[in-house]
Formats: structure tokens, C-alpha cells, sequence
């Protein structure tokens, strides 16, 4: 397979309510990423677009909606969808265009329009469960995850204040970022306790806001950065997926097995034995504030039931061994859920090609990972990436 | 491979029923608010250039689709729109027959990429290909901003 | 996005400016749906209507399957029997909801959680409502029974099953 770099990134502000339709969001998106790579779209060959339901948008198969936004018109064109996950996906179905050797140069677009959905984003959350099993009981999405969260802290005995601290480290971090919806240079564990209970054990501050927005990745060939003389390509250097069951009430809850499996087959690409110490800082997805910890665990980067403990210790900030979360997540920046690609693959590249800005880990970073994750809490995607 | 069990008595066999519920408002985006304020308020079509590609888009665009640069040069459309294909609908979106069938169109105007789909306010039998209409629109001030501000298409 | 790049794009809309003053279009589709049930959730669903759960087999993997499923999905191949499993169990996980569907807060909080039932495979189960517990007395772990609507009342669904609530002494 061939190497596979990224060389631009672009991304529009996360609101709650954006004024731009969803074409619009992949124009501006797109535009920024081609502008940062000094390209224009007759340099690609192919595009990927990700979204995840076409429920939030409300404009069924939204691919097609705006492929013309994403350059995708008279191109080779694939819309990649694995819900949640498809963040760190639609990159990683980009670096199997190149890395096949079929195309030089792919544009990713990824885009979320939450506030069409009326009155909330939540409403039509309700579809994704069994119509038979599920929905006669009239759940919220967010009851799985307070399940999910609430089977963690028993299994390992986690205590919630420790829970709270990463909402408080990455809307804090979020503050660095130009993008950030939810961005808090002051809040405290305190604020997170006690704010207004969801769902117990999810107060509202664990989780991250609904937002509209749009990212963008340019991903190329080893020759083709070479000769368009790009100046700090990332590369990609190791991908891997992996699904759980539909029957999520036949799993343990505690422990991410599915990102386990991905992270072992990404990990094995890029030949990771050690990923505590072979890797430099991570960016794993954090729609809540327990699944980073979840997350940390299922990537390996500690012991199951050891990322509070890190997270306590400041391990995990920016100035820290293991700092996680640098771009202030979604927890800080927001969650347009496939556009939240532009604060995981996105802030690999720019950490890795030094161009974070105030958000730049201040000790030199060589290797990241990120993880996303979705359908029915039961998927995951991973990319590491190196400078 | 086939189930070994498998239910013969139809009776037994049970289906359940559920509505997908939702509800929507969509922005018109930065380039539809300033078409539909135009319609809105002066009653005018606007379409949108692109200097490079020598292209001009409407429904307006803040981009250009073939070299996805941004468009600022914002013109009325001219003259009358020609037809370009007709469809006689004898059933609604929820499949009931309307008193009259309706007549729908394809519109486009010279030197313009894009037009619109709208109703042709003209009987089948005279709804051909080739035929030249103007916009009827709502009175200026019962307008909203919307594609229903106009009413119809008319030679 | 770095020094090149200044601009980040994005027109942000107050919920004033969304709601009254930007031009926008609504919807609201209308989508009615029957979903057929298959050969598995019918008979779980006529078997609830009669007050019982019931599981599948696998006599390959000897998984007692629940909810049933007519193929074994780490076998790939049909499973075997019906088996009939207990209307007891062991709370996985719960959470105290203060939300509806829509988001909207409510009142009175709804307990509901994964409860695995007996006689099926380990960790196997489902989702449903807990009663006659509170928030110092529900735990992950405690063992539940199901409170059957009365039979006349079922009607071949999971709601036949108004709550799990607590074994009692005996039970």
C-alpha cells in the first residue's frame, strides 16, 4: 500500500444555529481545506463525504444534496456513513482511495445540520432504536449512555468529580480553539456537578452540545505531496474499524471491546506495541465526558479502569505526559457529529504540522491517535497519525 | 441456509406499527436568504456569476460548482423563461387526484445555468416545450420569502 | 486555521434571528410505519401476551440466545429450539431519567435500565422500566422480578411488563 498524507484541513465555526444550508457549510469547509493546501478542485481526483442520519439535516440521502458543494460533481463520489463514528470513517475510507493507489488526491467533507430538527436534535434520535425491543419504553438517546456511564464507575469504582474534570480540562482547552462553541476558561468540577441532572449519573454539562458545522481534509499521495511541494505533510499511519452487536443489551457496558479491536488492527499497521509510550497524545472522541475515559482505555493508552487516575493527576492536559483532547473536543468545541472530523483527524494534522496555534502541545509531538464512535454505541473508527 | 422453525400458521405471525415523527425548519443559507429577500421585497429573480467559469447559477449559489470559487456578482435574470419540459400530475404527493390535474415545468432562461421547477398556470393540452412564460407573484405585500411567493408561471 | 488562514466561516443565528427573522421553509413528513415482526419477536411477543420470556438456542456455541434471534450470529448458522427463560433477573446497569423524548424535563423520574435474565446466556437482556425502587435503594446488581400487567390488560408487547421491581423475601 502507498503512503498516505494529509495536507490541509478547514472547518466552520460549531454554533447551535448556523445560517448556511448544508451545502453551503461543505462549500466553506471544503474551500478552507483546498486554500490551506494551495490546491484548487481540479487538482482532486475524488471526494468522500460524511454525515451521519440524514434525520438532523432532514433532507434524506444529503450526500447527493451536496455533492455539488464538495466538488464532487463529474468526480468519483462516495458518501461513507457509520453513524457516530463516521468522523474518523469517511478520512479513513479517503485513505483507502489513495493508499490503493487508485487516486492521487481525495477531498473529505464531512457536515451536520442539527438545528433543522425540531424542537431538538433528540426527537429524532428516537428512531435509531428497535421499534419492537425499544421504543414502546419512549427512551432517550442520552439513557444508553447514562447506562454506559453509570456500568464504568461501578465496575472500577470511579468517582463522579473525576468524571466532571474532563468536560472541565477540554471546554477549557476549547478556549485555544477559533471554532469553539462551548469554550469556558473558568468552569469547574463544580459547575459540571452541579449542573441540572439529564439522566442520572449524566448532569447536562457531561454532555456536548448539538451543533451545526462543517470540516474538511485534503489527503494525497507521498508523490503528490512531493510534487506540489506541500510543506508539513501528517501521514496516516495506521486505520482500523471495528463493530460490535445490535443486541447492545447482550454486552458489558464497561469496556469498549469494539475500539479495542480497531485499535489493534490500526495499531498493527503502524507497528505499535506500547501505545502509552509509543504515542504522544491523543484525541479520542468525547461526546460525553466518561467516554474519553472509555475511549483512553479501549485505545489502550492506559489499564481498564485507570483514565480517571490520569485525568485526576493532569496527565492527560495539554502540558501533560499524555496530553488528550488538545483541540478541547467536542465537550468544548461542539458536536456536529460527522463534522467533529475537523477536531480529530483535523487536530492530528495540525498538531502534527505545528500549526495548532494556541492550542500547539508546547513539548514536540511525533504520533497521534484518534478514535470516533457511533451507531448504537457499538462502532468504532481509529487513525494514528505521524509527522 | 433457511431457519429450521419456521412459522406456518400466518396468524401468528405479528407486525408492529409506529410513526417516525419529525419536524423541520431549514435556513435558506446565506445565498437563498438574499434570493428570497429580493423575491420578497422586489419581486425580482437573481442568479448568481462566476467571472472564471463564465457560468451563471440559479437558483443562486455562494459558490461555483466547477471551480468551487466564491460568487459576489449577483444579476437579475432577463426576459421570459422557456419551457423546456412538462409533466401533467393527476395525483398529489399523498396520492389523492386533484379536481383539475396541475401542470409543472421546467424553466430556464437564456444564458442561464439552472432554472426552476414550478406550476405552469396554462392547460395540459397548450403546455408544450418551447413555450415562453413570465413569473406571477404574489402581491408585494403578502410575500414571505418562500419559492411559493410565486404563484405560478403564465405566457 | 493557522497563519495563512484568518477567517473561519460561519454564520451564527440567535434562536431570535432563527426563529423570526431569517427566511426559512418547514416540514413535517409524514412517516407511518409497520414493521413486520419476523419469526423470532412474533413468538416473543405472542409469549409475552401469555406472561413468559422467551430465548433461543444455539447448539453449537450453547448460548441461550435473548432477546431470540432465529440465526446465532457468532455461528452464522439457524439456531435450535425455543427455550423459555425465568421473568427474574440482575440489574446490569440503570439510569434515573429526568427527560422525555424530546429532551423535555419531567417531573417524575423514570427508572430504566438492562436487566439479564435468568436462564439465559450471561449478561443477556433488556432494556425496560424499574419500579418500587428509589435512588437510595436501586443498584447495579440487585435482583429483579417482572410485574406483569394483569392478563386481560397484555397485549403482546414489552409493555406487558409494567416494571422490574426488587425479588421479595422468598421469591
Amino acid at each position: 500500500m502507498r503512503k498516505v498524507a494529509c495536507i490541509g484541513a478547514g472547518m466552520t465555526l460549531f454554533r447551535r444555529r448556523l445560517q448556511e444550508t448544508p451545502k453551503e457549510m461543505c462549500w466553506e469547509a471544503a474551500r478552507m481545506a483546498l486554500d490551506q493546501a494551495g490546491l484548487e478542485i481540479g487538482d482532486v481526483d475524488a471526494v468522500v463525504f460524511g454525515s451521519a442520519p440524514d434525520a438532523f439535516d432532514g433532507i434524506h440521502m444529503k450526500g447527493e444534496n451536496v455533492l455539488d458543494a464538495c466538488g464532487g460533481i463529474g468526480r468519483p463520489y462516495v458518501r461513507v456513513f457509520t453513524g457516530g463514528g463516521t468522523g474518523v470513517f469517511s478520512p479513513i475510507a479517503a485513505y483507502w482511495h489513495v493508499a490503493s493507489g487508485l487516486f492521487d488526491c481525495v477531498l473529505v467533507v464531512n457536515e451536520e445540520k442539527m438545528s433543522s430538527c425540531q424542537p431538538h436534535p433528540q426527537s429524532v434520535f428516537g428512531h435509531i432504536w428497535d421499534p419492537i425491543l425499544d421504543r414502546p419504553l419512549k427512551p432517550n438517546l442520552v439513557w444508553i449512555f447514562a447506562m454506559e456511564m453509570n456500568r464504568y464507575m461501578t465496575v472500577h469504582n470511579v468517582r463522579y468529580e473525576d468524571v466532571a474534570a474532563v468536560a472541565v480540562k477540554n471546554k477549557r482547552n476549547a478556549v485555544g480553539h477559533p471554532c469553539a462553541q462551548l469554550a469556558d476558561p473558568h468552569i469547574t468540577v463544580e459547575d459540571v456537578m452541579n449542573s441540572e441532572v439529564m439522566a442520572w449519573p449524566v448532569h447536562r454539562l457531561d454532555i456536548s452540545p448539538p451543533s451545526d458545522g462543517a470540516s474538511a481534509l485534503v489527503v494525497c499521495s507521498e508523490e503528490f505531496a512531493r510534487t506540489h511541494r506541500i510543506e508539513s505533510p501528517v501521514w496516516f499511519a495506521g486505520v482500523g474499524w471495528n463493530i460490535d452487536t445490535t443486541f447492545w443489551t447482550d454486552r458489558d457496558l464497561y469496556f469498549p471491546e469494539y475500539l479495542a479491536n480497531a485499535a489493534k488492527i490500526a495499531y498493527k499497521q503502524a507497528r505499535i506495541t506500547d501505545p502509552r509510550r509509543q504515542i504522544d497524545f491523543a484525541e479520542p472522541y468525547d461526546p460525553f465526558d466518561y467516554k474519553e475515559l472509555h475511549h483512553m482505555e479501549g485505545l489502550g493508552l492506559c489499564k481498564k479502569g485507570e483514565a480517571p487516575r490520569l485525568t485526576r493527576e493532569g496527565v492527560t492536559q495539554r502540558d501533560g505526559d499524555l496530553p488528550t483532547c488538545p483541540s478541547g473536543g467536542l465537550l468544548g468545541v461542539g458536536n456536529p457529529i460527522a463534522a467533529t472530523m475537523g477536531i480529530k483527524v483535523g487536530e492530528l494534522y495540525l498538531q502534527l504540522s505545528g500549526q495548532a496555534g494556541q492550542r500547539q502541545i508546547p513539548h514536540e509531538v511525533r504520533t497521534g491517535v484518534t478514535n470516533a464512535w457511533g451507531d448504537l454505541m457499538q462502532f468504532s473508527s481509529v487513525v494514528v497519525m505521524r509527522a | 441456509m433457511t431457519f429450521r422453525d419456521r412459522t406456518t400458521n400466518v396468524d401468528a405471525l405479528r407486525s408492529w406499527r409506529g410513526d417516525v415523527e419529525a419536524d423541520y425548519i431549514y435556513t435558506t443559507g446565506v445565498a437563498g436568504e438574499r434570493f428570497f429577500t429580493e423575491l420578497r421585497d422586489t419581486g425580482r429573480i437573481l442568479a448568481a456569476h462566476c467571472e472564471a467559469c463564465e457560468r451563471t447559477y440559479l437558483p443562486p449559489r455562494m459558490y461555483c460548482e466547477k471551480c468551487l470559487g466564491p460568487l459576489s456578482d449577483w444579476r437579475p435574470v432577463r426576459g421570459p423563461a422557456t419551457v423546456e419540459a412538462v409533466t401533467i400530475a393527476s395525483v398529489d404527493a399523498h396520492g389523492n387526484r386533484p379536481p383539475e390535474p396541475e401542470v409543472w415545468a421546467v424553466l430556464r432562461w437564456r444564458g442561464i445555468h439552472g432554472g426552476l421547477v414550478h406550476r405552469l398556470a396554462v392547460p395540459p393540452k397548450q403546455a408544450k416545450p418551447g413555450l415562453k412564460v413570465h413569473p406571477v407573484l404574489r402581491p408585494a405585500g403578502s410575500r414571505v420569502g418562500n419559492i411559493t411567493d410565486i404563484l405560478y408561471f403564465a405566457p | 486555521m493557522t497563519a495563512k488562514e484568518v477567517r473561519w466561516p460561519g454564520k451564527e443565528l440567535t434562536a431570535k434571528e432563527f426563529y423570526n427573522k431569517v427566511t426559512v421553509t418547514r416540514y413535517r413528513p409524514e412517516a407511518k410505519f409497520a414493521w413486520s415482526a419476523g419469526e423470532a419477536m412474533s413468538r416473543f411477543l405472542a409469549e409475552l401476551q401469555r406472561g413468559r420470556l422467551i430465548a433461543r438456542s444455539c447448539s453449537s456455541c450453547k448460548r441461550v440466545l435473548f432477546p431470540p434471534r432465529m440465526f446465532c450470529e457468532e455461528c452464522f448458522r439457524p439456531t435450535d429450539a425455543w427455550v423459555y427463560v425465568r421473568d427474574t433477573g440482575t440489574i446490569e446497569t440503570y439510569s434515573i431519567s429526568y427527560i422525555d423524548l424530546d429532551a423535555k424535563r419531567i417531573e417524575t423520574p423514570v427508572y430504566v435500565g438492562v436487566v439479564s435474565v435468568d436462564g439465559a446466556s450471561p449478561k443477556m437482556g433488556i432494556m425496560h422500566y424499574f419500579g418500587e425502587v428509589a435512588p437510595e435503594t436501586i443498584r447495579i446488581g440487585l435482583r429483579v422480578k417482572a410485574e406483569w400487567k394483569p392478563a386481560h390488560e397484555r397485549e403482546g408487547s414489552v409493555l406487558d411488563i409494567r416494571y422490574w421491581r426488587p425479588l421479595r423475601r422468598g421469591e
